[in-house]
């Protein structure tokens, strides 16, 4: 914590777990698909559904999936910024069972036909924790630059990324393995230390088996 | 580097100093935060300015929230302050800035949380207050916020800043806190003075709930921002009189914690007791869920 946590930050209101930390939510699911979104079909769920007009949480998402940072103060008029750019999107309410109270479900359809379902939270003071991709379970707050790496399961494939982190130098803080089967679709979570230059991001996408890198960086 | 764990040995650091503690809070943090003074500087100046903006656009007749409940209110009083009402003319100005900050919250405008969204309208209707009736220059407007956030950075490592974990004592609370501290710089007290005040504003609003009706950030937050100010004020006044409050301030953020956490989460955050629960508070709730606006 420093002085300007708590001097700041400047935001749009009125709420920094329901409009703030909403934004950063689209963002990180904006960053997850990796390309310009096109579709949003976004679940409500608990305090959320329950308070999403009043807070502006519905504004708030869409303006993060939109690219826009907390303190855009377009964030206001997302709806009419989100039609301007032919993003069709829907809200609907929707309880998930045992999530936090602040949780939304975003889907996403990118431009080039990418897709992605991100599950996450608003925990407070604008912080947020993503709990779920494409089904997978993660669990990352984007307080750290956080590595998403989306492979098949199969032997020797964790041992090569951190191998090669480790002679790139680039500490690894915290890891996490899903997988939706056995021998299927799996997801890596490592937050890092520092800076991901670019040029490792293209070695990590060319390696055996993975399908997709995602560097969100920290916010 | 400073450690931001009691209010009185960083009051004590500055008085030691022979300085004031925004001056040691900036050499400190600009450290932590690895970049020049300058540039922290400069970010806190661009914080001030947005509070500056918030206070003219939430100030507009036609300010409203998007639930539509809340809005107008900091015109109201802005027009009112013109009589000089009971108190004079600068508390009934600090009182419209507050309002019109929490009231542009309210209505998606852009705020400092300071040190939240619910409490934004604190720092303004003081710090600003000072600095738009002509009592400080903008440098010292600046630097006062430094000292302010110390002291909230003390309140958010021994207690809380959450409405959700220590009720509305801990937004508006340390808000006042906060501003009660700035005042006394502002206004050429001590160090020991500024801890004095941040004792007695925080005693005045201990135990204080958030009881936010239909959860949201309206009713009754925008006017506990004007609470948060006179109590900011008449902290800062009698500390700058040499009162001394009988409990020592890092002592008074301790009971904050205790009381925070023996109270019961119906009054925190949850809009499930206090105002929101009564029977206009659940009419209104009633309001926005129906049309869920």
């Amino acid at each position: 914590m420093n002085v300007l946590d708590i001097i700041g930050p400047i935001m749009i209101g009125p709420s920094s777990s329901h409009t703030a930390g909403a934004v950063r939510l689209g963002l990180v699911a904006r960053k997850i698909l990796g390309e310009e979104p096109k579709q949003a079909v976004i679940e409500l769920s608990g305090s959320f559904a329950r308070t999403y007009r009043g807070h502006g949480t519905d504004k708030a998402l869409l303006a993060g999936i939109m690219g826009l940072q907390p303190d855009d103060e377009r964030i206001r008029c997302s709806p009419q910024l989100a039609q301007e750019r032919g993003l069709v999107f829907s809200f609907q309410e929707k309880e998930i069972p045992d999530a936090h109270p602040n949780t939304a479900c975003i889907h996403l359809i990118g431009a080039q036909g990418q897709e992605t379902t991100m599950v996450g939270a608003s925990t407070g003071g604008g912080n947020i924790l993503v709990t779920e991709i494409d089904q997978m379970k993660v669990s990352f707050s984007a307080q750290h630059n956080t590595l998403l790496a989306l492979h098949w399961d199969r032997p020797g494939t964790v041992a090569a990324v951190s191998n090669y982190m480790a002679r790139a130098h680039i500490n690894i803080a915290t890891f996490q393995l899903s997988r939706a089967k056995k021998g299927g679709l799996a997801i890596m979570t490592l937050e890092v230390d520092g800076e991901v230059p670019d040029e490792i991001l293209e070695h990590l996408k060319a390696f055996d088996n993975f399908i997709a890198i995602r560097l969100i960086r920290a916010a | 580097m400073l450690e931001y764990t009691s209010v009185a040995a960083l009051c004590q650091a500055a008085e030691e100093e022979g300085t004031r503690l925004s001056v040691l809070v900036l050499a400190d943090q600009a450290e932590e935060l690895e970049v020049s003074q300058e540039v922290l500087y400069g970010r806190m100046e661009k914080n001030l300015q947005v509070m500056r903006q918030a206070i003219l656009a939430g100030t507009m007749p036609d300010t409203k929230s998007v639930s539509g409940l809340t809005g107008g209110d900091a015109f109201r009083m802005k027009r009112y302050a013109q009589t000089g009402g009971i108190t004079g003319g600068f508390l009934n100005r600090s009182i419209a800035r507050a309002l019109a900050v929490s009231e542009y919250n309210a209505a998606m405008g852009k705020v400092v949380a300071s040190p939240t969204a619910g409490s934004c309208g604190i720092l303004p209707g003081t710090v600003v207050s000072l600095l738009e009736e002509g009592r400080c220059t903008q440098q010292e407007a600046v630097m006062a916020l430094f000292t302010a956030g110390a002291i909230g950075m003390v309140i958010a490592n021994q207690a809380s800043i959450a409405g959700a974990q220590g009720g509305c004592q801990a937004e508006c609370g340390s808000a006042s806190a906060m501003a009660a501290a700035a005042v006394v710089e502002l206004c050429g007290g001590t160090p020991t003075q500024a801890a004095q005040a941040c004792a007695m504003a925080i005693k005045n609003q201990l135990g204080l709930v958030c009881d936010p009706v239909a959860g949201l950030v309206e009713i009754p937050c925008i006017k506990r921002n004007v609470s948060g100010v006179t109590i900011a004020f008449s902290a800062a006044e009698m500390a700058l009189a040499g009162i001394e409050s009988k409990i020592p301030v890092d002592e008074c953020i301790q009971a904050m914690k205790s009381v925070g956490d023996s109270m019961c989460s119906a009054l925190k955050e949850t809009a499930l007791g206090g105002l929101a629960t009564t029977p206009t508070g659940l009419q209104y709730a009633k309001l926005v869920y129906d049309k869920n606006l």
